[in-house]
């Protein structure tokens, strides 16, 4: 983290994730109106719609940290392509089971092929699952995170590509049931707003989390390896 | 002779004095038809389905060249050798990427008249479809050689291509199917949205030929 950052630790964001995605989440449910067509189900798009956005920035970030790493050669981008990878599959995996939900109660099915946003993010989700057969099937340290970071880049490349492809899939007039953020009313965008900022929060605590706890872990196996040497 | 049209013509010996990836394609491939002609129970497909069983068929038979594909550069040295050679890594993603394309192009001259044969009326659709199968073999070049590279340097080795390479296929896949399901309708072709899926193909096939080329020299380090 660059000096003008030095205040911003762990601990401090952390607390400010908490704060800003309780008020984002109160001001979904008690300040924005109830959705006039769809009911209290439409109260999943707070959580479903920013999952999904900062899952998506998620995996276009590691590939711009595997780019960083194969010009610089240095493993912490590695590292920082990896936990980006390993914390959008997760929140992937809430997407796609939020998803449902929100399809189920609003489409009275759990899984629609003709809403080509879902099924983009579901064949997105599933090139990302074969990050980890792909990286743990190379033992060698630094063949691993340059083969690592290549995949990361192909796959960063592919993710609008198949946006794309899967809505030209569609027939032409398609009813758009999801309008998009631009289309919603203040009293329901602001709150959005304020929950995908909690997300975006809560998505960089984790990774940096993981990032700490990994260094920490290194740190222990060098030190413990350096006690047996002497005893 | 330029290094790229030495590796070209390399791999192009190899196959043919050995015969290894080609044959084996080509009987999947017809192999795969009379499977579809039995689980469908059709003697006639047209529009999505056929498109959809040409298609699919397609994609699994060129899995198996792409998992052939650097089977000679790791056990016999190959890799080694090229960086060693005073020539850019990158010569290789081409020359490999151009023999996946030649031996997709061989094998769509062998099954598509087949598959044609088999399942079709009419035969007026498949001169369009094949510029829309050259677009895709060329997206399954730039990719393939890229995915295949990791797979035979990782130690899952045959199960690591098709994983990865089928989600990342879906594109070519929904392009060619898109376009191949107008062309093969039943009452003749029918040219509605091909531009869109031509389009289409080539966005894939450039920008995976640009992160392949922009990628490939750090596959090759050791």
């Amino acid at each position: 983290m660059a000096n003008a950052l030095s205040f911003l630790t762990l601990r401090r964001l952390a607390v400010a994730t908490v704060i800003v995605l309780a008020a984002g989440y109160s001001l979904a449910f008690f300040a924005a109106p109830e959705d006039a067509d769809q009911g209290f189900i439409q109260k999943i798009f707070y959580l479903h719609v920013p999952l999904a956005t900062v899952a998506l920035l998620g995996f276009i970030v590691a590939a711009g940290w595997a780019i960083l790493h194969l010009r610089t050669g240095d493993p912490r981008y590695d590292a920082r392509s990896y936990v980006s990878i390993h914390i959008s599959v997760i929140f992937g995996l809430a997407v796609l089971i939020t998803g449902a939900i929100w399809a189920k109660g609003s489409w009275g099915v759990w899984w629609e092929w003709k809403e080509p946003t879902l099924v983009s993010f579901l064949i997105i989700f599933l090139l990302y699952a074969t990050y980890y057969p792909l990286r743990y099937a190379i033992e060698d340290r630094d063949q691993q995170a340059r083969y690592s970071s290549v995949f990361a880049i192909t796959a960063g490349a592919f993710v609008p590509l198949n946006f794309l492809a899967v809505r030209l899939a569609q027939p032409l007039i398609h009813p758009r049931t999801f309008s998009s953020a631009g289309g919603l009313p203040d009293s329901m965008l602001w709150p959005f707003l304020v929950c995908l900022v909690g997300m975006a929060m809560l998505w960089t605590t984790l990774i940096w989390f993981e990032l700490d706890a990994k260094a920490a872990r290194g740190d222990l196996k060098r030190i413990r390896r350096a006690l047996e040497a002497t005893a | 002779m330029t290094p790229y049209a030495a590796l070209l013509r390399k791999d192009l010996r190899v196959e043919l004095r050995t015969l290894r990836s080609l044959p084996a394609m080509a009987l999947f491939a017809v192999t795969t038809f009379v499977i579809f002609r039995f689980g469908l129970d059709r003697e006639q497909l047209e529009g999505d389905l056929a498109a959809g069983v040409l298609v699919a068929t397609l994609l699994f038979a060129a899995l198996l060249a792409i998992n052939r594909l650097f089977v000679a550069e790791r056990e016999e040295g190959g890799f080694d050798l090229v960086r060693l050679a005073p020539i850019d890594g990158t010569v290789l993603f081409a020359a490999k990427a151009s023999a996946l394309v030649i031996y997709l192009v061989v094998l769509e001259l062998i099954a598509v008249p087949i598959f044609a044969l088999f399942f079709l009326d009419s035969a007026s659709g498949l001169l369009p479809l094949a510029l829309i199968l050259l677009l895709a073999d060329i997206g399954l070049a730039a990719t393939g050689t890229v995915i295949s590279t990791i797979a035979t340097m990782s130690t899952a080795r045959d199960l690591l291509a098709p994983l990865i390479l089928l989600p990342l296929l879906v594109p070519v896949v929904i392009a060619a199917a898109g376009a191949g399901e107008h062309l093969l309708a039943s009452g003749g072709p029918d040219y509605g949205r091909f531009g869109t899926w031509l389009l289409l193909l080539g966005l894939y096939d450039s920008v995976f030929l640009l992160v392949g080329y922009a990628v490939f020299d750090f596959l090759l380090e050791d």
